[in-house]
């Protein structure tokens, strides 16, 4: 789209949306986001992207096929339920860590693997049709 | 795919790979020979983890005498085949996959002969018939390789859901899916009323899977496959699954005339049938396929029998059958590797140039015949034993096996001597003997055949009488020996060889007459395989254009009807109970909010233009998304608005596409009456639910049990993403690889839309 005004606006909010995208899965586990929510963030901001610069440019800014971002999802996904087994308890069950004040677990890389599944689904079908 | 001529004895590069993973059938194979003499002292080796206590499935393997000489076979060839493989496969493409396939069937093959449930081994049985399509379509850019490998599925996988049948009723009376159990229970087993129901359909699962007229045909068509996956699948290992099942519920099914007598008349048949189509075919392949049909006729034959004796027959016409034809299947595509073709109008004189696969060959086929001093001839002997004493049809079962061994001692001197004596062909004298890679494995299973001939006793202590006594209880001894003294069977054998000699002779006449006759038939089961497929296929055809006419008008239109049939039948009834209003609570800005909603629907619903009803659907999100804010539920209202401005891109990349609105014909006044109807129904259906759910009392336990659980178990303030990477994470698994499956699904149709 030859919009000066929109490509000058995407420039700064793509890369504001993305680093708000990783805040919103981060704190998900507190507050309001998740890896859901930051999924769909940066996938609204890809689209902007892709809507001003065209879809090559974002294949070529995300770098890795988006079907195999979402596969690589849904391992994270599947590889998070695993310590759980591995420790005695059922499949998925979060194991949690104590790291100095703040305690890191399963439930983090699970939440990683949702938030690429989603994108990289998202991403997969939106450049496609883009590129239609 | 690959080279004609090959004319290099080395190995190429391209093969270390299976080269390397031949390893691992060498290694299950040392594993088991470790096992090997505690097995014969009588010990049983079981292992028992739980699986799924409730469907008395668990994961219990044993590893008995029956199995052991299951597994040693499945092994030994699983070996050979891949050594072979790497070397003859080298120039297919795709060849990791073939490696993986081809040793996800041997274990497959290995669980089964080894678990001791049978809902476990009906799993194993169901990998290897998905693997075992997967294998014969290996070459799946050929129509003919897609369709048999169908074929195959289609049959082995329709005669799996029989045998799953049989297992779920013999389950539903209540016996016991362990097989040690349930053959303790034998007596009630073959007692019940249920027993010809178990026994049929078990049954329709063996004949399928181990080729049993009349679903015998897609055994020969499965040759279509590359050479090696035919040694190991139809000659060797899955053919045989079917066999062995039958074995393994001998103890608990067998001993009525039911089992002996069908048993016996099916597997004598089969036996004829495929005996007398083996003198039919040129193709070298084709051949071995019709004579692998004889072998497991006859081994159904034999498992129908109640006697050590009959067994006995079975097991060691089983290990006979393992090693020559495994053999004679890899020195097939030996010679098909070197001159490339199998055809036996072209192939001959090969004895010069490739003398020591001919020597394997010598050593395969004159045990396949039963010569004296070879494995196959003591096979022949307790084979004629064992139908002389059959309990049903003693007289039919013994002229089966007699004509059908007559015919492969025919066959096997078709084998040996056409492509391998007489004079060279001109183009034929090129070809030179194959890499050792593809020699081992039919030399050892060649000097085998004749070792087993001369140490008969050996064979019998060690593996025929441990397996046998698997599976029944009598201990009486059957030694295999090597020369029994003048009586029945020996003349019996000896008037078999003279018949195969003659029929040698006279095996262009014969071979014309069959022909003659096939084509005359009427009525084949292939034909009605593929009738019954192709008006199978112009069904689904019809109903799929009823159902799925591309409309998605019609599909919404559907959809909605249903769902305002199937709730207000039963939700009409209760209308009038419920309040006709709620008291709103909610701050004043929600009543706003819905003006705004109710507005921006009116919007979507008159816009004139793609944009302006674009606008409005938005509108309509975000007032959503706003009123779960306003009434306490940022978490969902921050989705919510995400998924509306994602929903909004991807409707505009769509709807933006389609030609403009305004331009469009307007749809007629009945249709956009119509439409309306259902809208409003279903909105008032809605609304009705809504209104009557906010009259009962809402149960806050779950709330309470998160709000508390959710920081001490889960270190997280957020319930609802602790819920959902937590709590609930196997359900957030399922939905993520769901979204996952459906991009993946989006991306190819839109692709494929493209390519149009």
């Amino acid at each position: 789209m030859q919009s000066i005004i929109l490509k000058t606006a995407t420039r700064l909010m793509v890369g504001l949306m993305l680093i708000f995208a990783v805040y919103v899965l981060l704190r998900g586990h507190h507050e309001p986001g998740g890896g859901f929510a930051a999924a769909l963030l940066a996938g609204t901001a890809f689209a902007l992207f892709a809507i001003t610069e065209g879809p090559d440019q974002v294949r070529r800014a995300i770098r890795i096929r988006p079907l195999t971002m979402a596969m690589t999802g849904l391992a994270l996904g599947l590889a998070a339920g695993l310590p759980g087994p591995a420790a005695g308890k059922p499949f998925l069950t979060g194991i949690w860590w104590q790291a100095g004040p703040i305690s890191v677990g399963t439930p983090l890389v699970f939440d990683l693997g949702v938030f690429l599944a989603v994108l990289g689904s998202i991403l997969s079908m939106l450049l496609c049709l883009e590129e239609n | 795919m690959r080279s004609e001529l090959s004319q290099t004895g080395k190995v190429p590069d391209c093969c270390r790979a299976g080269l390397f993973s031949s390893l691992l059938p060498l290694g299950l194979f040392v594993l088991l020979c470790l096992a090997w003499p505690r097995v014969v002292q009588g010990h049983m080796f079981t292992v028992h983890w739980n699986w799924v206590p409730s469907l008395d499935l668990a994961l219990a393997f044993r590893l008995d005498g029956l199995g052991l000489l299951f597994g040693l076979i499945i092994t030994m060839t699983g070996f050979f085949v891949t050594l072979y493989a790497s070397t003859y496969m080298a120039g297919y493409t795709q060849l990791g996959r073939f490696f993986v396939y081809l040793h996800g069937f041997m274990l497959a093959m290995l669980g089964i002969v080894l678990s001791d449930n049978l809902l476990l081994l009906f799993i194993f049985w169901e990998a290897t018939t998905v693997l075992s399509f997967l294998l014969i379509g290996f070459d799946h850019d050929q129509a003919g390789a897609r369709e048999n490998a169908r074929q195959a599925l289609l049959i082995t996988g329709g005669g799996g859901l029989f045998l799953l049948m049989g297992i779920l009723l013999l389950k539903a009376a209540g016996f016991p899916m362990t097989f040690g159990l349930l053959a303790a229970s034998g007596n009630l087993v073959r007692a019940h009323a249920l027993y010809p129901a178990f026994f049929i359909c078990i049954l329709v699962g063996v004949m399928t899977k181990s080729g049993q007229v009349p679903f015998h045909f897609w055994l020969p068509n499965a040759m279509r496959a590359p050479t090696p996956i035919s040694a190991f699948l139809h000659a060797a290992t899955m053919v045989k699954a079917g066999i062995y099942l039958l074995l393994r519920l001998h103890p608990a099914m067998a001993g009525t005339p039911l089992w002996t007598g069908t048993l016996v008349l099916i597997g004598g048949g089969t036996a004829l049938w495929g005996a007398i189509q083996a003198i039919g075919p040129c193709d070298l392949k084709r051949v071995l396929a019709y004579t692998t049909l004889m072998a497991l006729g006859v081994l159904t034959l034999f498992a129908g029998g109640q006697t050590v004796l009959s067994l006995t027959a079975a097991t060691t016409f089983l290990m006979v059958h393992a090693l020559y034809k495994a053999a004679l299947f890899l020195a097939v595509g030996s010679i098909d590797h070197q001159t490339g073709t199998r055809d036996l109008n072209r192939l001959g004189g090969l004895m010069k140039c490739m003398p020591l696969t001919a020597l394997a060959v010598t050593g395969a086929t004159l045990s396949m015949a039963g010569f004296p001093l070879f494995f196959g001839f003591i096979g022949k002997e307790i084979m004629y034993k064992g139908a002389l004493a059959q309990e049903m049809f003693p007289v039919f079962a013994t002229i089966a096996t007699l004509v059908s061994n007559a015919l492969m001692t025919a066959v096997a001197a078709v084998i040996l001597i056409t492509p391998f004596a007489g004079p060279l062909g001109g183009k034929l004298s090129l070809v030179c003997e194959v890499p050792w890679t593809m020699r081992l494995g039919p030399a050892v299973m060649g000097v085998l055949g004749v070792m087993f001939g001369i140490i008969p006793e050996w064979v019998s202590a060690h593996l025929i009488e441990p397996a046998v006594f698997a599976i029944h209880p009598d201990r009486e001894e059957i030694r295999l020996v090597f020369f029994h003294g003048i009586n029945l069977p020996l003349l019996l054998s000896i008037l078999t060889l003279s018949l195969g000699a003659l029929i040698y002779g006279f095996r262009s006449p014969l071979r014309q007459g069959l022909l003659t006759v096939l084509d005359r038939l009427w009525f084949t089961f292939p034909g009605l395989y593929q009738t019954g497929l192709d008006r199978f296929l112009t069904l689904a055809g019809r109903f799929t254009s009823i159902i799925q006419n591309g409309s998605l008008h019609i599909y919404l239109s559907v959809i909605i009807l249903v769902m305002i049939a199937a709730v207000g039948s039963v939700w009409l009834p209760h209308l009038p109970g419920i309040a006709k209003t709620a008291p709103l609570s909610g701050p004043w800005i929600a009543a706003g909010l819905f003006n705004f909603i109710l507005i921006s629907t009116a919007v979507v619903v008159t816009a004139r233009h793609r944009i302006l009803a674009i606008g409005g659907l938005g509108g309509v999100g975000a007032g959503v998304a706003l009123v779960f804010l306003v009434f306490g539920a940022p978490d969902i209202a921050l989705t919510q608005l995400l998924v509306e401005t994602l929903t909004l891109i991807f409707v505009s990349l769509i709807l933006l596409r389609l030609p403009p609105l305004e331009k469009a014909k307007p749809p007629s006044r009945s249709r956009t009456l119509r439409n309306a109807g259902l809208a409003s129904s279903a909105g008032l259906i809605i609304a009705t639910l809504l209104l009557a759910t906010l009259q009962t009392p809402l149960d806050r336990s779950l709330t309470a049990f998160f709000e508390t659980g959710s920081m001490v178990a889960a270190h997280g303030r957020n319930i609802v993403n602790v819920i959902l990477v937590d709590f609930r994470s196997f359900d957030t698994l399922g939905e993520i690889t769901v979204v996952v499956l459906a991009a993946w699904a989006g991306v190819n149709l839109i692709r494929r839309a493209k390519e149009r």
